[in-house]
């Protein structure tokens, strides 16, 4: 009975299906790469933010709801300072990887046998893991057998242990993390003097532009792109750095490297952390400082859509 | 609160690793160094010949990882016996019911009167949570005939020590090896120099919150170790190194002494020193008339409570807690049994580690074993700081005080 | 063509610039050579102090053989294709559907979801980190290899989203209209129209996620603990602190684990930079 009853609903059927058609297809497309993104990222983001509200050792099955409590104690932990003022060191000097990648794009940026292999060569750091990049330069580092403090001591004639020394230990792994990232950037750059435009170069050529001044007026306004995508992901990497403190110093010595990602985890997960509340409150504090680049981002991305 | 919330997705996805099936126990550990791996791989073979029918698998982590996986596998997927240390290391674990109450395991097998020397450290609450089967001293590891060629004698007490170490010094080598990029063993020396200053029982007040950091004993305990710190008695950028890194220095005669446990006695050996180019002495004593009390790490295994075969993991926790498994376990160890009626053993590092321990005033586990986890890891980097910079002395205990405040709750 | 080619200058310019081009690569790669060459380098070298000198001998086949036969560097490999291939297979497949739907439809949410993905593809870890693994402990998934691919699949989305977004929007929307107006199914121009046109897209997210989730350490430490599911970047990491002071081991370990990505990235070179270039340029 009823399949005779919903015969006359199928065409019907179909033709409601043909009018919503267009205003149901995205969200049927869309529904996976929602459900998952919102399961793994966006809720998450919401139960770290009020677990920051509470003291769990993560151990007991209970939560003790602390308030604030959390982020006053942040406030007076010196370790957390050091971390912060860590992650300021390491934005402004990964900054140093988009004018650096810029150059190595400036020099590679010609048409010679056998550029290609060197182009290729040249980003080679990008593809290889920080995990390897780290135990790279410790050993490029490390006192006594090193290379690098090899020709420190050749040069000075006195021994610097770099990752030692809480004077030079975060810079050194700055300076670990830019060797990938100015490769980076470095091919961002390359892509982008690619599509320059010649006539408009050798326009200004033929008014008596050279140098400094052909590269400022006319070369970087058309690399304004690559300049956006290379400082985004530039802030992005810095604020980001786990990976090679987690190798190179694990936050020392005495926990002068450490950095809010790697403080957090240090007090939430690793061998003597028991405190994920306080840990959820470091980390709610790196989201918001990234928040306001990312919003930025997003709002620049917004009025290039707008001009699209 | 709790995470729950998503729960329903489970779906049943169960992929545990290590479900074990009857007969069967699933046992963690972190022998991941050559000498305790094969000395595990031996236990495991006697104890499944000594019970048919019962197989082990065993999941082996690498030491310095282990540490902080056992909080996530107790509570994700527990095996049935894990490996892990006595004291206040095992409190949080126990805190929160990680760990089964094994009392009857000690009552059924006479472990009570056996393992009498380690009853206490395995006890919170009243209960025993878990069997120790090793443990081992520490103390100065020195070279004989770096001594004897720079006139050096071992040194009996603080200053001869002192002046020993000027003397090595002035002939170009560095008193003190140690390798402190991991922070543990600078833990070793502050237990040192706070047993000697002051003793045991002060110690173990700090280790436990009830002594202020600012304390002035704990101050006099950072002003005698600056004798050592400031004049560089220490190797060269240590910070740098893992304790195995400083090994090599120790093995060429570039440094004379290293204060550490007695499993770093195999890795010397390796490293080419022949039986009359290492000795042990016991650390020197400090203020006079204060007994001697000594770091004596108790390393033990426990049944997590969410274990699936409680009744053969207790079997094993038996079996490893027998004076006859404590003999050949730790003769491959090269550490001490627990069990009184074990075998003594006949190594010389071991022989003088045992009757310095038999005659102690007193055994402390370790910083990090005794002082709960906030406060240890808080410690040791002050520690590590100090032997860098033993001028932020203030700013460091000020600092520890705050840490104190809040860990001890 | 800026700086100004080097066959318009004089000739010694073109000459001191193919003299500088090895030395600055060699340069540039020095840890990299050093960590090659010390991984052919015998243990003895080490022992004796011979640290910067060549080699005495070539030990490369003692050395990458130890590293197999000693430690669990194989299932290390094993386990991080395992963990890679199947999240690119997700990720890119989810990204094809929701960059689809966000390229080609007008909706008042769509420009709001899209930087709802951005957004999230730029998140810090740490604030995933305690309720994805404990998600993970709820749904039984946490230490093994389908839960780190659950959650790279579902965090890749976001990055994956928002290249396929931008490369649909290049594509000329004409087609799609003309099928539209032709009848065709809204899934059917999906699959017969746009997903042809996407194999670029495909193929140079693939590679680049490839690389991403290979190299991906933070994850790894947080969501697993045994070697039965343990990628080759923290198995590296534990080697480590095994193989302490035997870095001709250590550094042959690093080229076999970093030897997958680099070999993906020379194969799939135009697609690789492809990807990650979208967008460095206008249009």
């Amino acid at each position: 009975m009823s399949a005779i009853a919903a015969q006359p609903d199928a065409p019907l059927a179909a033709s409601w299906w043909k009018r919503n058609q267009l205003q149901l297809a995205p969200w049927l497309f869309l529904a996976p790469g929602i459900f998952a993104f919102a399961v793994y990222v966006m809720i998450p983001i919401v139960q770290s933010v009020s677990l920051s509200f509470y003291e769990w050792d993560g151990l007991t099955p209970d939560a003790k709801w602390v308030g604030f409590g959390n982020y006053t104690e942040l406030w007076t932990d010196p370790d957390f300072w050091t971390s912060l003022r860590n992650n300021v060191a390491w934005l402004v000097m990964y900054l140093l990887a988009v004018p650096a990648g810029l150059a190595v794009a400036l020099f590679l940026n010609q048409n010679v046998t056998g550029i290609r292999v060197y182009k290729s060569l040249f980003f080679f750091p990008f593809v290889i893991s920080q995990v390897v990049v780290g135990l790279m330069f410790r050993w490029f580092y490390a006192p006594n057998f090193g290379l690098l403090s090899g020709v420190i001591k050749t040069l000075t004639g006195s021994n610097i242990a770099i990752l030692a020394d809480d004077r030079y230990a975060t810079y050194g792994i700055i300076a670990a993390g830019l060797w990938p990232q100015i490769a980076y950037c470095m091919i961002l750059y390359l892509t982008g003097l690619n599509n320059i435009n010649s006539e408009q170069v050798e326009a200004a050529r033929m008014d008596g532009a050279r140098g400094w001044k052909l590269l400022w007026n006319i070369i970087l306004p058309q690399l304004a792109p690559a300049t956006f995508i290379a400082v985004v992901v530039t802030v992005i990497g810095a604020l980001r750095s786990f990976d090679l403190v987690s190798i190179m110093t694990k936050g020392g010595p005495y926990g002068s490297t450490r950095v809010l990602s790697y403080y957090m985890y240090e007090k939430a997960l690793s061998e003597y952390g028991f405190r994920m509340g306080y840990g959820a409150a470091i980390a709610v504090v790196l989201f918001l400082i990234m928040m306001v680049f990312i919003t930025y981002f997003i709002l620049q991305m917004l009025r290039q859509e707008r001009d699209a | 609160m709790r995470f729950t919330s998503l729960s329903g997705l489970a779906l049943g996805l169960a992929l545990s690793s290590t479900a074990a099936f009857a007969g069967e126990i699933v046992l963690n550990s972190d022998q991941s160094d050559p000498a305790p791996k094969k000395a595990m791989e031996e236990l495991i073979a006697n104890f499944q010949a000594a019970n048919p029918g019962i197989t082990v698998k065993w999941n082996n982590f690498d030491h310095e990882g282990y540490k902080s996986a056992i909080n996530n596998f107790l509570k994700a997927n527990p095996p049935d016996v894990a490996a892990w240390y006595a004291g206040n290391r095992m409190a949080p674990q126990v805190k929160a019911g990680l760990f089964e109450d094994v009392t009857d395991v000690w009552e059924k097998n006479g472990l009570n009167d056996q393992l009498k020397s380690a009853a206490p450290s395995m006890t919170i609450d009243g209960k025993k949570w878990g069997v120790p089967y090793t443990y081992y001293q520490w103390g100065i590891y020195y070279r004989p005939d770096v001594f004897k060629a720079n006139g050096v004698n071992v040194p009996k007490n603080w200053a001869e020590l002192v002046a020993a170490c000027a003397k090595l010094k002035a002939a170009g080598i560095a008193p003190f090896a140690i390798g402190s990029s991991q922070k543990w063993p600078t833990g070793g020396w502050f237990d040192y120099m706070d047993l000697r200053v002051n003793g045991y029982q002060f110690h173990m007040d700090l280790t436990g919150g009830k002594v202020a950091w600012t304390d002035p004993k704990v101050k006099a305990v950072f002003d005698k170790w600056a004798e050592l710190v400031k004049p560089g008695y220490y190797i060269e950028n240590a910070a740098a190194l893992d304790w195995q890194d400083a090994i090599p220095q120790f093995a060429s005669g570039k440094a004379a002494m290293y204060l550490m446990g007695n499993f770093a006695v195999a890795p010397m050996m390796k490293a080419g020193l022949k039986e009359d180019q290492l000795d042990f002495m016991q650390f020197p004593e400090i203020t006079a008339g204060i007994p001697m009390a000594e770091d004596a790490p108790t390393d033990t295994f426990h049944i997590p409570s969410g274990a699936k075969n409680k009744d053969d993991a207790k079997k094993f926790l038996a079996f490893v807690a027998s004076a006859d498994a404590q003999t050949k376990l730790n003769a491959t160890l090269g550490q001490l049994p627990v069990n009184s009626g074990s075998a003594k053993p006949d190594d010389k590092f071991l022989k003088a580690g045992f009757a310095m321990l038999s005659s102690a005033a007193g055994l402390a586990q370790f910083f990090d074993r005794d002082a709960p986890a906030e406060m240890a890891s808080a410690g040791m980097d002050g520690f590590q700081e100090f032997m860098v910079h033993p001028d932020h002395q203030d700013a460091i205990l000020a600092r520890l005080e705050a840490v104190r405040a809040k860990a001890y709750k | 063509m800026f700086p100004m080619a080097i066959q318009k200058q004089a000739p010694w310019v073109g000459i001191v610039y193919q003299l500088m081009l090895p030395v600055a690569l060699i340069l540039w790669l020095f840890p990299l050579i050093g960590v090659a060459v010390t991984s052919v380098r015998p243990e003895s070298d080490l022992a004796a102090g011979n640290y910067f000198g060549w080699p005495s001998r070539f030990a490369g086949f003692e050395n990458y053989g130890a590293v197999f036969t000693q430690s669990p560097m194989g299932q290390f490999i094993l386990n991080s294709f395992k963990i890679t291939i199947p999240t690119v297979i997700g990720a890119v497949g989810l990204s094809c559907l929701s960059g689809f739907a966000l390229a080609t439809y007008k909706f008042k949410a769509n420009l709001w979801l899209f930087f709802l993905f951005v957004a999230g593809n730029f998140v810090p870890f740490q604030i995933l980190m305690v309720p994805v693994r404990q998600l993970s402990l709820n749904m039984n998934v946490y230490d093994s290899i389908l839960g780190l691919v659950l959650f790279h699949t579902a965090f890749q989305t976001g990055f994956c989203t928002l290249f396929m977004r931008n490369f649909i929007k290049g594509l000329p929307f004409a087609l799609i209209e003309s099928a539209r107006v032709e009848g065709v199914s809204e899934f059917r121009i999906f699959w017969h129209i746009v997903l042809p046109l996407m194999r670029p897209a495909i193929a140079a997210l693939s590679v680049l996620i490839f690389t991403f989730v290979w190299n991906d350490y933070f994850w790894a430490t947080v969501m697993v603990q045994g070697q039965h599911a343990m990628p080759v970047t923290a198995g590296l990491k534990a080697l480590n602190g095994q193989y302490v002071a035997a870095w001709h081991l250590i550094s042959a370990a690093s080229i076999i684990a970093a030897l997958p990505p680099v070999l993906m990235f020379f194969l799939m070179q135009r697609h690789f930079i492809a990807g990650l270039t979208l967008g460095a340029t206008k249009g």
